[in-house]
């Protein structure tokens, strides 16, 4: 008898305490969350969460929605005319006649939405707190430090945690400890994003003869941290810089590399160039309609099956025009270029009655889109790496055709020397078609690589062509190498000028530039040496 | 063939510079001969003083009045054909493929499109003395090179001496580096490019993208105005006229077999003893010039000008202007230029979408089939007419 009234003492002693929150927030919270005192009911809110966070999210949601209320002593929702308990959450039949709803100004709002925004960092499901977490380590004030002390006592998971902390440290900074702002602030180097930075340089800030921040070890650290964060951000920033400027590079190099073999080595200007980008990226979106139409379960991979049909459909388009009009004007390169314009017109007017004037859509499959975090502030987008794998792939290819196959050993043969390969039997006029077609295939693949980054219009090739032919004249008559080289320079060269000074200023520096460089070295950057020079 | 060619124009060089410069007279003499003095006075008759009665004695609805649209598309083709003109000194006469006249072109434009902003005072739609795009960019005052746009002489000079220096210094350093052929072609593309993005800039300050226009008078007089229309026309014919005049004089002259050797055969007058350099040089920069003159013109007739002017495209057609007309003619670029542009208009407006295939097939099929263009096609069959003993 005597244990069963120990234990049930026991019990009642253990119920007490386990109810003493709620008996907390019954008496003394109520009063202070119902107070007129802006601090007061902040004071409240903290305690709340602190309290009971999970119960919390309702209490405050409804604050927010100005449906809390006080019946007397008890906390109360109205929810039109339904009521319930705020506290136990037990439904009220009646709804008491004298509430007293309990108003927020636009501070407390505001405060009540960040909470709210910030109270997910306690679900059990570490995604959704791994995002409340970034959340927090993005918009931490002083008013969420409470909850993110909280939290970090439980966390456990290393990402977040580390999330945690930096919210804890931009939080901080409002606090009225000068050391809890110092270890802050030493601590917000690691963070090297613009936010960060703007929040520290935020301090160094002088209003009138105050400082921003009134410590001054605190200031001279801020200082140590924001030169360590710009030195890192400046060094994400160059590597994103140099990173565009390789895939421009490499979109550079997959139109400029059909262009070296048709003027590089076989020595045509083909101002229709740009034409056969624009074919290849066509062939692209038809391949795409056509998965669209009959397979659209395999849409995703209806890029594998447009390389093919790209580099076809360019390959074609570009043997027709050597044999109807390129082959008759050989030697006079000043007729060609002339009569392939003339041809490139002919080819956007085609498309355009064939497709339409506007632009038509592309789209990325889903396994090209997102990219690899490198850093906070360099993200790699997959589909700029594709293209450069990409360009590397078809580059190896080209080198492959021209130096390991007998069709390539017939090329270099006859732009050697035309007359003599004929005297030994090479079909020249069969090779220069074959050559030309194979220079307009690779553009086809340029189209197809195109397409995936920029718009697909009938014009899109007009665009390309002044810089296609400023890569081949760059690099170098007769040359791949050259190509490669001027086209990565030329890319990075750019993208690096356009943060300096604008993109159209940088393109055209770019084109001065080039201009000047043709007047000092007129052969391009690798000279071919010899006799064929001066043909 | 060539090799013919060839000799024939050493032989011209070698062979005049034995014997001295005939005198200026006789020079003159030589170029207007009877029948040229007949067609040209002709062609100023007809644009100075039978084209103005026609427009303005006329009343509209007579069957010989001529329209507005007939004196502006004239009048602009006028403009263009002193383009042509002007590309085959360089392209027929001394092998300079250039593709980016239309640079020259636009810049005399932009010149004298100054001036003629100046002129619209306060009329414009927000009534500031600054033109409406400045104050749309919400610009304060002139930016520096704007100074003195408002007299019509540092106008003209402007039209003059700004393509000419840009001829000059580009010019200088490309022919100095022997940069020819493809290569020079291919430069001239990227300069007028470049020269196009720059302009389409608002902050360049020619009004970026709209460029110039709305305007109203010129030198006080209504730019709408039929008289004013017709004087331009007039002033455009006779600016032909000269172009032709000089033109006919330079490739006659002892500086024009030259410069036809240079076409032919570099090499060969430099190892003679010839400077190709300053002869390139001279006649680039008069071909720049004539191409500004020609801009300037054509601006107050059309009432536009814009960076489009300056585009590859536009660039290039001026080259097959002179290549249906034939190159190497001076008459021949005249009509390839009326040819080509009156066959665009009747396009543009019957059948819009088949102009740039009937444009692309001309391209071809001149390069393909005729290389000499409608005049050496002209003078062959006069010649097997001949030949045949049928006399004209």
């Amino acid at each position: 008898m005597r244990i069963v009234t120990i234990s049930l003492t026991l019990i009642c002693l253990c119920l007490f305490i386990a109810a003493r929150p709620v008996a907390a927030l019954d008496s003394n919270l109520i009063t202070r969350l119902a107070s007129d005192d802006s601090d007061e009911k902040i004071s409240a809110i903290h305690q709340l969460i602190e309290d009971d966070p999970a119960k919390a999210i309702t209490i405050l949601h409804a604050l927010s929605d100005g449906q809390l209320a006080l019946a007397g002593s008890r906390l109360i929702i109205l929810n039109g005319d339904r009521a319930s308990d705020a506290i136990s959450g037990e439904k009220i039949e009646t709804v008491p006649a004298n509430t007293d709803a309990i108003t927020i100004n636009n501070r407390i709002r505001r405060i009540v939405a960040t909470m709210l925004s910030s109270l997910d960092i306690f679900a059990s499901d570490s995604k959704t707190r791994l995002n409340s977490a970034r959340y927090l380590a993005r918009n931490a004030t002083f008013d969420s430090l409470p909850i993110i002390e909280k939290a970090l006592q439980k966390e456990t998971n290393p990402e977040i945690k580390n999330r945690l902390m930096v919210a804890r440290s931009m939080a901080s900074l409002g606090s009225s400890d000068a050391a809890v702002r110092l270890k802050a602030v030493a601590y917000l180097k690691n963070e090297a994003t613009p936010a960060t930075r703007q929040l520290l340089s935020a301090l160094l800030v002088k209003n009138g003869d105050n400082w921003q921040e009134p410590d001054a070890a605190v200031r001279s650290t801020a200082q140590a941290s924001l030169k360590e964060i710009d030195r890192k951000l400046a060094y994400g920033e160059n590597l994103d810089r140099i990173f565009t400027g390789l895939s421009l590079g490499s979109l550079l190099l997959l139109a400029a590399m059909g262009l070296a073999i048709t003027y590089g080595v076989m020595g045509i200007i083909n101002m229709a160039h740009g034409e056969l980008l624009m074919i290849g990226a066509y062939a692209t979106y038809a391949v795409q309609a056509f998965f669209r139409l009959h397979f659209p379960e395999w849409i995703n991979w209806y890029l594998p099956a447009a390389l093919p049909c790209s580099f076809l459909a360019a390959a074609i388009v570009g043997m027709i025009l050597e044999r109807l009009v390129i082959r008759h004007l050989y030697g006079r390169p000043l007729e060609t270029l002339l009569a392939t314009w003339g041809l490139s017109l002919f080819l956007i007017q085609t498309v355009r009655t064939l497709f339409g004037a506007q632009n038509v859509e592309v789209a990325n499959p889903v396994w090209m889109s997102g990219g690899i975090t490198l850093l906070p502030s360099l993200v790699l987008p997959w589909n700029r790496i594709i293209i450069i794998g990409f360009a590397i792939a078809v580059l190896a290819g080209m080198w492959a055709i021209l130096s390991l196959t007998r069709l390539g050993l017939f090329v270099r043969a006859v732009t050697q020397n035309r007359s003599m390969s004929g005297c030994l039997g090479v079909p020249t006029g069969k090779i220069d078609t074959l050559a030309f077609g194979l220079g307009a295939g690779i553009a086809g693949l340029g189209g197809l690589a195109l397409s995936q980054v920029s718009n697909v219009g009938p014009d899109m090739g007009q665009g390309y062509i002044v810089d296609s032919f400023m890569v081949v004249v760059l690099g170098g008559v007769g040359q791949l190498a050259g190509a490669v080289w001027a086209a990565l320079g030329l890319g990075v060269f750019s993208k690096i000028l356009e943060n300096w000074s604008g993109a159209v200023i940088a393109k055209i520096a770019v084109l001065v530039f080039i201009i000047v460089f043709i007047q000092k070295r007129p052969q391009g950057i690798f000279a071919l040496k010899g006799r064929t020079v001066e043909s | 063939m060539s090799a013919q060619k060839i000799t024939c124009s050493l032989t011209a060089t070698t062979g005049l510079q034995e014997t001295d410069s005939p005198l200026l007279p006789t020079r003159l003499m030589a170029i207007l001969d009877s029948k040229t003095i007949i067609m040209g006075g002709g062609f100023a008759f007809i644009a100075c003083v039978l084209v103005p009665i026609l427009h303005l004695v006329l009343p509209v609805g007579h069957p010989l009045h001529l329209s507005d649209y007939f004196v502006t598309l004239i009048g602009k083709i006028l403009c263009y054909a002193i383009v042509a003109v002007a590309f085959d000194l360089i392209w027929g006469y001394a092998g300079i493929l250039s593709l980016g006249h239309g640079i020259f072109f636009a810049l005399g434009g932009y010149a004298f499109g100054m001036y003629l902003m100046r002129g619209i005072g306060m009329d414009g739609n927000y009534h500031s003395h600054l033109p409406d795009f400045m104050v749309f960019l919400n610009w304060k005052s002139f930016p520096w090179y704007w100074v003195g746009s408002s007299h019509f002489l540092w106008a003209l000079f402007l039209v003059i001496a700004v393509p000419a220096l840009l001829a000059l210094v580009f010019g200088f350093f490309a022919f100095r580096s022997r940069i020819r052929g493809v290569y020079f072609s291919i430069i001239t593309q990227a300069l007028t490019f470049a020269c196009m993005l720059l302009f389409f800039r608002n902050e360049t300050g020619f009004g970026g993208n709209n460029g110039f226009t709305d305007f109203k008078r010129i030198l006080g007089y209504s730019i709408t105005a039929p008289a004013t229309r017709v004087t331009l026309f007039a002033l455009s014919a006779l600016m032909l006229l000269f172009t032709l005049f000089i033109s006919r004089f330079l490739v006659t002259s002892k500086f024009g077999r030259v410069l036809t050797a240079i076409r032919d055969a570099e090499s060969r007058v430099m190892f003679i003893g010839y400077n190709p350099v300053s002869f390139k040089l001279f006649i680039w920069t008069l071909s720049a010039v004539l191409c500004a003159i020609a801009g300037a013109l054509y601006v107050p007739q059309v009432g536009i000008i814009n960076p489009g002017e300056m585009s590859p495209a536009n660039s290039i057609e001026i080259a097959i202007w002179v290549a249906v007309g034939g190159r190497g003619k001076l008459r021949g670029a005249v009509l390839g230029a009326f040819i080509v542009n009156l066959a665009k208009s009747w396009f543009t407006v019957s059948f819009p979408e088949y102009w740039l295939f009937f444009l692309g097939a001309l391209f071809v099929l001149v390069t393909l089939y005729l290389p000499d263009g409608v005049v050496g096609l002209w003078e062959k069959t006069l010649h097997q007419l001949r030949r045949k003993g049928v006399t004209l």
